[in-house]
This record gives C-alpha cells, structure tokens and sequence, in this order.
C-alpha cells in the first residue's frame, strides 16, 4: 500500500509539472500582473487543457500524499517522493525537448539526493 | 510591450514562487495540527478543515503559489524551475532551526548543502532551451 502510494505521488506530481510547464509554454511569457489582466489570466487558464490537466494530477498527488503521511513517517514520504525529480528531468527531455545538458542532470541529481537527506 | 525584462521578471517569480510555497506549506502544517489526525475516506471530513483560519490562509498563499508557479513556467524550462524553487525545503528546513529551535542532524545538513549546489549548478544555465510553440498561438 505504501509503495502504491509513493508510485501514484510520484507518476502525479511528475505528469502535474509537465502538463503545467507544457501548457504554460504554450501560453507564452506572463509579464502584466495588474488584477483586470490576472483576471483575462485566470479566463484563459481556465480554458487551457494542458494546465486543466495538471492541476488534476497534482491534486490527486496532493491527496495521495496525505493518505501516504498517515500511514508512513515523513522521513519515508519525502525520500520516497525525491525520486519524481529524476523522472521530470527525464520527461522534460523527451516530452517537452528541453535541452538537458550535463548542468542540468548534475543539479537535479544533487537536489535529488539533497531532498533525501532532509529527512535523515 | 513588455513591463519587465524576462530575466528580471524570472528572477522575481523564483522568489515569489519560494516564499508562497514556504509559507503556504507553514500555515497548512499550523492548521493541520491544531485540528488533529483525520482518517477518513468521505472528502466531507476533509472540507471541515476550512473552518480553520490557519488553513484558509495557507490554501490563499498556495494558490498565489500556483499563479506565480504557472507564470514562471511561461517563461522558463521545467528543468529550470524544479531544481530552483527546491530551496524551498532549505528554507523549511533554516526555519525549523531557528523559530523551532529543531535539532538538525549532520545529515540535515549534508542535504542543505547538495540542494544549494544543485541549485547553484543549475541557475548557471540559460532559464529557456525549450522550442517555442510560437505556430499553437
């Protein structure tokens, strides 16, 4: 049940980041944040499938999470959860065609490894 | 036509993306202990909890979380952006020392320091390496 859970955190939270960082490319760059054009924001993101999306995944990762932390310690979950930034890293290359030079592996590896530590 | 330079403008939704996520988290982690353990499956259980102000105030910060995090997406890689707004859990962790008065391992420490390097590495790289989908607008 735990390991279940970590998988559909993780698969979540992975598929959230990007359909967000997919749909909000699509969107193009934000640069008026006056609250008549947050407004036209909120109106246009609300008809953007992609975010729809991923806001929905990462809800039910959200949720999963909290059932997960009754039944595990933290220092379970967060480790466990750590593993969804190599999976993003690697999604983000071969969904989304970011160019993922050796920087970008090495800091998300380091940050990896970093999260699991925390819960030492 | 634009009011700010991306590059400024990333480096001001960075910060906001960090400080909403750190203190939306605070505020939710407050409420939550307050009302104590739920084990339930109906979701009604779970909308009582917004009766409790700490929690309402964490879940409006998290929502300006979501905006600013959306806005950073629009104008950066997700391998960008992920690395990045992880010093959140520094911050989490530096605050648990110092308002907590928390013990933290040598291990803790351990992982401050490869999340600041990792972070370090990856805010060398240029924010947008992703195409464009300038042909979907």
């Amino acid at each position: 049940m735990k390991w279940l859970l970590v998988l559909i955190i993780v698969l979540c939270n992975a598929a959230g980041d990007v359909l967000n960082a997919f749909g909000m490319r699509r969107h193009g760059g934000i640069s008026d944040f006056h609250p008549t054009a947050l407004r036209r924001l909120l109106a246009s993101l609300a008809r953007n499938v992609y975010v729809i999306g991923g806001i929905a995944a990462m809800a039910v990762s959200f949720f999963a999470l909290l059932s997960l932390l009754s039944i595990a310690e933290l220092s379970f979950a967060i480790p466990a959860t750590s593993a969804s930034y190599l999976l993003e890293t690697v999604l983000a290359k071969c969904v989304l065609r970011e160019d993922v030079h050796w920087q970008r592996w090495l800091g998300a590896c380091l940050v990896a490894c970093g999260v699991g530590l925390l819960s030492l | 036509m634009e009011k700010h330079r991306p590059a400024h403008l990333i480096r001001i939704l960075t910060l906001s993306v960090i400080i909403f996520n750190v203190s939306g988290n605070y505020f939710l982690d407050v409420g939550m202990r307050s009302i104590g353990q739920i084990v339930s499956l109906s979701p009604l259980d779970y909308m009582r909890v917004f009766a409790n102000p700490w929690i309402v105030l964490g879940v409006a910060l998290l929502s300006i979380w979501l905006i600013c995090q959306l806005s950073l997406f629009s104008w950066a890689d997700l391998t960008f952006v992920l690395p990045i707004t992880s010093v959140s859990y520094v911050l989490i962790a530096l605050l648990g020392a110092i308002l907590l008065n928390e013990h933290v391992s040598a291990a803790r420490w351990g992982g401050v320091t490869l999340i600041v390097t990792g972070v370090a590495v990856v805010s060398r790289t240029r924010p947008r390496t992703a195409p464009e989908f300038e042909e979907d607008r």
